[in-house]
C-alpha cells in the first residue's frame, strides 16, 4: 500500500500505521480511505487478534479529511459520495468482530477522530500536542463520517454538541476524564498499553443513565438548549451548519445520508465554499513564513503597555525568552501580572506556568537588547521618542537581529532615518488583543532588506500568527479599511440613526462587533486621531467631536457612544429599555444601512489592492477577515463584492 | 592564590523579612535565586549556556527544591548541559559556593561560574514530632477497620498539635544543644558586653543601611515581581524608626528573662538570594569582561560550637598573617551581623591579649578594628540574614564599597553555626 504500513506481530496483532505519502501530515483522502477499505477486506480473510491504528507522522495522528477534496464538490452527487465514503467505511470498522484500537499521539481532528470513535478503544498519548476535536463546523460543514452519531454516545450529547458546535479541542487528560479516551498514557508506555488494551476484552465505559436518556428520549430538550446557545453566536442565514448538526443528531441519528436535502444544502452552501476558501487563504498566509529559516530564541520588547506587554507574553507562550523594557519596573509589573494570568489560563500546570514566567524578564535597563534575535519597539507613537530609542538600540543589537516597530500610524521611512542601516527596519504590526487576533501585518518600506522582511514573516509564524506582507502606507491594510467604515458608521449617527441601530445592522451583516462599539473599544480620541490621518482631511463626524469634547472616550472612560459597565456596552432600544440581547428586530434599522456602511470598506480594500499595498485580492480578503473579523462566511470583502 | 579569580559582577534580591514568625513568604528559594540570577545574566556579554557551572549555597532547601543549584540553573535557561549543584555550610553556604567555584577554576575545571546563596527562611517547614511520626508509621501497619479505629483512640492531641518548627531545629547546635542566640549570650558573658552596647550597635546598623539606601549604595539589588504584579524593591526589615528606646522594649528571646539578646539586636529571619559571577583570567579575556575585583585569599576555621560567633576572628587572622597584613591594612570589612553581640565580641577578642595568645596563637592582642571601616552600609541586623545568601552578599557588597571609596583591600567574614568561621580577602579592580 502507498499510505499504510501493515505489520502483523508475533501475537497476531495487526499494526496499521498511516504515513500518507508525500505529505507531512496525515489526512483522510479518498486514496487513503480506499486503501483502508482494502485493509479491512484483507483482515476479513484472516482476522487478527486485534487491530491497532496509529500514525507514522511526527506531526500528529490524523488532521481530518483532505480539505482540498472539498473544493471539487461541484454537484450534489459528489457531496453525497464524499459523506457516504467515510460514513460507510467507519460503520464497517465499528462492526468488525476483532477488537480495534486507535493509538492517538498528536492532533486527532475531524475525520481522524471519527475513525478513532469507530474503534473499540481509544488510547491517548498524554503530550501537549495531543488534541481531539471535530472542527468541521469551522469550515461550514458537519462531521458526517459518524462523529455526530458516535461522539454523543461516547461522552454524552451536551459535551459532544459543545465540541461539534464550537470546534474546540480537548487534550489527552480531558479526553480521558470525559470518557472519550479509555486511557491517557505517557509515550514511553504507549506501545505496551496499546497491546494490552486491545486484547483486554475490557468493555467500554457505559454512559451514565442521565446521559443515555439525554441521548435518547430527551434529545429534543438538549437540542432546543443547543439551538438557543448557537443563536447567541451565529445566525442561521450566515452559518447554517451548526443548526444542521443539531438537527442531524436529534432527528437522524447523526446520519446525514438520511437527510439528503440537509446534506446538499450544507455541503453546497456559499458559506461552506467561502469558509473552505478562507481556510486555504490561511494556509497561504502561513506560507510566507517559509521563505526564511530564521529562528528567534530571544526577543526584546520595548514598551510594556497593552500592546508591548501582550506581545512579550505571547512570545513567551510560544517558547521564546523575552526581555521586556520600559522606563521603570512600575510600568513593566502590570504586564507581568497579565502575562501570568495568560500563562495560567493557557498552560494550567504550575510547573509549566512557572517555566514560562521565568522566561519573561523585566528589563528596565534594556540589557536584553544585546542578546535578542528580534527587537520589537512598541512605545507611544512619537517620532522623536522612537528616533532616540532606535539610535540607542542599533549599536547594542546583534548585526543579524530583526529590528521591528509595532507602529500603526507613523511612517517607517521617517522612523528609520536615524539608523546606520535603515533598510533593516521592518514593521511587525499586531492587533489588540494580541492573544486573540491571528493576523500580524509585516510592513516593508521602500528599499527594505528582503531578508529582514522574510525573517520577520518567519518570526510571525514562529509565534503562531498569520503574517500578511504589506507596503508601508498609512494604516497599512487593516486600519486603512476600517477607517472609512467607522467614519461612515459615525456619519450615520450624525444623520440620526441610533448607535444601537448602526451596530445591529452590521451584526446582522455578519460582523463580530458593531462599528460604533468598535469605536468605543478603540477609544474615541484614538479614532479621531486615526481618522484625521487616514481619512484624507475630511471633516470628522460631529458625534465624535462632541463626545471627545466631553472627554467621553469610550470603554476606557466608562462612557462613549455607550455607557460601559462591567466591560460591556449598555445598549438600549428606542424607549430607553435595555436590550437584553441584540437582534430580534427590536431596533429600527433603515433599509440598506449595512450595505452603505460596508461599501467604503470594500472600496478602500479594492483601492489598496490596486495600489499594491497588499499583493492581491485573495490576500486582501484574508487580511481583512483575520485582522478585523470581517464576516468570514462572505469570504472577505472582495469576494463578497464579486459574489453580489 | 595560584591564579587570579575575578568577580565580574553580582546581584541580589532585596532581603524580605518573614512577617509574623515562620509562614510562607511570596517567593520560594528558587524563585528568589532565579529572579536575581536572570537579571544578572541578562547584562553579561555571554549567554547563560556559556557558564561552566552554577553553584548555589542553601542552608534550608525546601523538600520540593532538592539540589536547588541545579533547579535554578535550569530555570535560568542555562540549558541541560551546564551542571548545577548545591553546597551547604550553614550560614556560610553562599561563601562556600564562591570558594567551591574558586577551587574549580584553579583546578582548571571551570572558567566561568555563577555562584551564590539563597534561603527562604519564611518557608521553613513545620515538622511532626517523633511521637506523631511513630503514630503514623504504626497506622500504616493496621489492616482492619477495627485495628485502625483502636489506633485512632491512641492518638495524643498534644503530639498532633505541637509541630516542631524546622527553623528552630536548624538554628540549634546539634552538638551542644544551644540555640544560636544562646551561643551569642555566651560571647556577651565572656567579654562582658551589655544590652546597651548591643542595642546601640543595632540602631547604628539600621541607620547605616538607611543612609546607604538614600545614597544609592544598594544598586546590587534586583527588585522582585510576583505573579500579581507586586514589586519588592528594598530590604524591608530596615527600620527608619530604629531608636535606643525602641530597642530596649523587646524581651530577651534566647535566655528568657535574664539574657541580653533580643529579636531586635539579632539578625532578621529573611528570604533572599545573592549571586556573583566568577571568572578566570582566560574567561575575562575571552568575553572582554570588566571585573569588579579579585578574590585574593580565603580561609575556613573551626572553634568551639558554643562560641561559634567568634568564627570571623579565627578565619580572618590566618589570612592577615599569611598576607602580612594588620587589621588596619584592611580598608573595609564586612563582618556578618548574626548578632550585635557577636560582632562586638569579635572586636573584643582581637583586643583581648589572652584570647589572641591562647586561641589564635598570636604573641598578643591584634588590636582594634576601626568601627568606621566595618559594615559601613549596615549588616544582617538591619538588612536581614537569609542564611545561605549572606556569605555571597557580603563579598559582593564589600567589592562595591571598595570601588565606591576608591579603596583597595577588604575582608568579608562570617560566623557559622556549628563552630566555624569563613573569610575572604578581596581587592577591587
Amino acid at each position: 500500500m502507498k499510505h499504510w504500513q501493515i505489520e502483523r506481530d508475533e501475537n497476531a496483532l495487526v499494526w496499521a500505521t498511516l504515513d500518507r505519502a508525500g505529505e507531512s501530515t496525515n489526512a483522510l483522502s479518498a486514496e487513503v480511505l480506499a486503501e483502508f477499505r482494502e485493509l479491512l477486506d484483507q483482515l476479513d480473510q484472516a482476522p487478527p487478534k486485534g487491530l491497532i491504528i496509529r500514525s507514522g507522522k511526527a506531526a500528529g495522528f490524523i488532521a481530518g479529511a483532505d480539505i482540498q477534496e472539498f473544493t471539487q464538490l461541484d454537484s450534489a452527487e459528489k457531496g453525497r459520495a464524499l459523506i457516504a465514503r467515510g460514513w460507510d467505511l467507519f460503520n464497517r470498522l465499528a462492526a468488525v468482530a476483532y477488537p480495534t484500537l486507535a493509538l492517538v499521539r498528536g492532533h486527532c481532528l475531524g475525520g481522524g477522530l471519527e475513525l478513532s470513535l469507530a474503534c473499540r478503544y481509544l488510547l491517548a498519548v498524554d503530550e501537549p500536542g495531543t488534541k481531539f476535536g471535530l472542527p468541521e463546523v469551522m469550515l461550514g460543514i458537519f462531521p458526517g463520517w459518524g462523529g455526530m452519531l458516535r461522539l454523543p454516545q461516547r461522552i454524552g450529547p451536551a459535551a459532544a454538541l459543545d465540541l461539534m458546535l464550537t470546534g474546540k479541542t480537548l487534550d489527552a487528560k480531558r479526553a480521558k476524564r470525559m470518557g472519550l479516551a479509555d486511557e491517557a498514557v505517557p509515550p514511553r508506555v504507549m506501545t505496551a498499553a496499546a497491546r494490552l488494551l486491545v486484547q483486554s476484552g475490557q468493555p467500554r465505559r457505559k454512559l451514565p443513565l442521565l446521559q443515555r436518556l439525554l441521548n435518547g428520549p430527551l434529545k429534543s430538550v438538549v437540542a432546543n438548549g443547543a439551538r438557543k446557545q448557537v443563536a447567541k453566536k451565529a445566525r442561521p442565514e450566515h452559518y447554517p451548519a451548526p443548526y444542521a448538526i443539531i438537527d442531524l443528531w436529534a432527528k437522524h441519528q447523526g446520519n446525514a445520508l438520511a437527510a439528503p436535502e440537509v446534506l446538499d444544502r450544507i455541503i453546497n452552501s456559499a458559506t461552506a465554499r467561502n469558509l473552505v476558501r478562507v481556510f486555504f487563504l490561511q494556509e497561504r498566509l502561513k506560507g510566507f513564513g517559509k521563505a526564511s529559516d530564521f529562528k528567534a530564541l530571544r526577543v526584546h520588547v520595548i514598551g510594556a503597555g497593552t500592546m508591548g506587554g501582550d506581545i512579550a507574553a505571547w512570545c513567551v507562550l510560544r517558547g521564546m525568552t523575552v526581555s521586556l523594557q520600559d522606563q521603570n519596573l512600575e510600568r513593566i509589573a502590570p504586564a507581568l501580572q497579565r502575562a501570568h494570568a495568560l500563562f495560567t489560563r493557557r498552560l494550567r500546570e504550575p510547573l509549566r506556568v512557572r517555566e514560562a514566567f521565568d522566561r519573561l524578564i523585566p528589563d528596565a535597563s534594556g540589557d536584553g537588547v544585546a542578546h535578542a534575535d528580534v527587537v520589537i519597539e512598541a512605545i507611544f507613537e512619537n517620532v522623536a521618542a522612537k528616533h532616540a530609542l532606535f539610535r540607542a538600540l542599533e549599536p547594542r543589537m546583534k548585526p543579524d537581529a530583526v529590528l521591528a516597530t509595532n507602529t500603526s500610524s507613523l511612517r517607517l521611512e521617517e522612523l528609520r532615518g536615524v539608523l546606520q542601516r535603515p533598510e533593516r527596519l521592518v514593521g511587525i504590526h499586531f492587533f489588540n488583543p494580541v492573544a486573540m487576533m491571528p493576523l500580524v501585518e509585516v510592513v516593508a518600506a521602500e528599499g527594505a532588506d528582503p531578508a529582514m522582511v522574510q525573517a520577520a514573516c518567519a518570526f510571525v509564524r514562529q509565534i503562531d500568527k498569520l503574517p500578511l506582507p504589506v507596503k508601508s502606507t498609512p494604516g497599512f491594510l487593516v486600519n486603512a479599511v476600517l477607517a472609512p467604515y467607522m467614519l461612515a458608521a459615525m456619519r450615520a449617527v450624525d444623520a440620526g440613526v441610533t448607535p444601537e441601530a448602526v451596530d445591529e445592522a452590521m451584526l446582522a451583516f455578519g460582523m463580530p462587533m458593531g462599528p460604533i462599539e468598535l469605536v468605543d473599544t478603540v477609544g474615541l480620541d484614538i479614532a479621531l486621531a486615526a481618522g484625521q490621518q487616514l481619512a484624507g482631511g475630511v471633516e470628522p463626524p460631529q458625534c465624535l467631536l462632541a463626545l471627545v469634547e466631553k472627554q467621553q472616550l469610550g470603554k476606557k472612560s466608562g462612557q462613549g457612544f455607550y455607557r460601559w459597565a462591567d466591560g460591556k456596552p449598555q445598549k438600549v432600544d428606542a424607549s430607553g429599555t435595555a436590550l437584553a440581547k441584540v437582534g430580534a428586530g427590536r431596533t429600527a434599522i433603515p433599509d440598506g444601512l449595512a450595505e452603505s456602511l460596508v461599501k467604503p470598506l470594500i472600496e478602500r480594500t479594492a483601492k489598496l489592492v490596486a495600489d499594491g499595498v497588499v499583493a492581491d485580492a485573495e490576500l486582501a480578503d484574508a487580511g481583512v477577515i483575520f485582522g478585523t473579523g470581517f464576516a468570514p462566511f462572505t469570504g472577505g470583502p472582495l469576494k463578497y463584492l464579486s459574489d453580489r | 592564590m595560584k591564579s587570579p579569580i575575578y568577580v565580574v559582577d553580582g546581584a541580589r534580591t532585596p532581603f524580605l523579612k518573614a512577617k509574623t514568625g515562620p509562614g510562607p513568604g511570596p517567593f520560594s528559594a528558587s524563585d528568589l535565586a532565579t529572579q536575581a540570577g536572570r537579571a544578572l545574566l541578562l547584562r553579561q556579554p555571554f549567554a547563560p549556556q556559556d557558564l561552566d557551572e552554577v553553584i548555589l549555597g542553601c542552608a534550608a532547601p525546601s523538600p520540593d527544591e532538592t539540589n536547588i543549584g541545579r533547579l535554578v540553573a535550569l530555570r535560568l535557561g542555562c540549558g541541560h548541559q551546564v551542571p548545577g549543584w548545591t553546597v551547604m555550610r550553614n550560614c556560610a553556604s553562599g561563601m562556600q559556593a564562591i570558594d567551591s567555584a574558586i577551587v574549580n577554576i584553579q583546578a582548571g575545571r571551570s572558567e566561568l561560574v555563577l555562584a551564590g546563596g539563597v534561603d527562604a527562611l519564611s518557608r521553613a517547614p513545620l515538622l511532626y514530632a517523633d511521637a506523631m511520626v511513630r503514630w503514623f508509621a504504626a497506622m500504616m501497619q493496621m489492616r482492619t477497620m477495627g485495628q485502625k479505629l483502636g489506633h485512632f483512640l491512641k492518638l495524643k492531641p498534644s503530639a498532633l498539635f505541637s509541630p516542631v518548627i524546622g527553623l528552630m531545629k536548624g538554628l540549634t547546635d546539634p552538638m551542644v544543644g544551644l540555640l544560636m542566640g544562646q551561643t551569642a549570650e555566651n560571647l556577651a558573658w565572656k567579654f562582658g558586653l551589655t544590652r546597651q552596647q548591643m542595642d546601640e550597635f543595632s540602631v547604628q546598623s539600621h541607620q547605616r543601611a538607611l543612609a546607604g539606601r538614600a545614597a544609592g549604595h544598594f544598586d546590587e539589588i534586583v527588585p522582585l515581581v510576583d505573579a500579581s504584579g507586586a514589586i519588592y524593591a528594598v530590604d524591608d526589615g530596615v527600620r527608619d524608626d530604629a531608636s535606643l528606646a525602641g530597642m530596649a522594649k523587646p524581651k530577651p528571646f534566647f535566655d528568657k528573662k535574664y539574657g541580653n539578646i533580643t529579636a531586635a539586636n539579632s539578625s532578621q529571619i529573611t528570604d533572599g538570594a545573592a549571586w556573583v559571577v566568577l571568572a578566570s583570567e582566560a574567561a575575562v579575556a575571552r568575553w572582554n569582561l570588566q571585573p569588579l575585583g579579585r578574590i585574593v585569599d580565603s580561609q575556613w576555621a573551626g572553634l568551639d560550637p558554643a562560641l561559634m560567633g567568634l568564627g570571623p576572628v579565627h578565619a580572618s587572622t590566618p589570612i592577615l598573617r599569611r598576607n602580612d597584613l594588620t587589621l588596619a591594612d584592611i580598608d573595609y570589612w564586612e563582618l556578618n551581623e548574626a548578632f550585635a553581640a557577636q560582632v562586638l565580641a569579635c572586636q573584643a577578642a582581637w583586643q583581648d591579649d589572652a584570647y589572641c595568645r591562647e586561641q589564635l596563637g598570636l604573641p598578643g592582642a591584634l588590636g582594634a578594628l576601626d568601627d568606621r571601616r566595618l559594615n559601613v552600609d549596615g549588616g544582617a541586623v538591619s538588612i536581614g540574614h537569609p542564611v545561605g545568601a549572606s556569605g555571597t552578599r557580603i563579598v559582593l557588597h564589600l567589592l562595591h564599597v571598595l570601588r565606591r571609596e576608591k579603596a583597595k583591600r577588604g575582608i568579608a567574614t562570617i560566623c557559622i553555626g556549628g563552630g566555624l568561621g569563613g573569610a575572604m580577602l578581596v581587592e577591587a579592580c
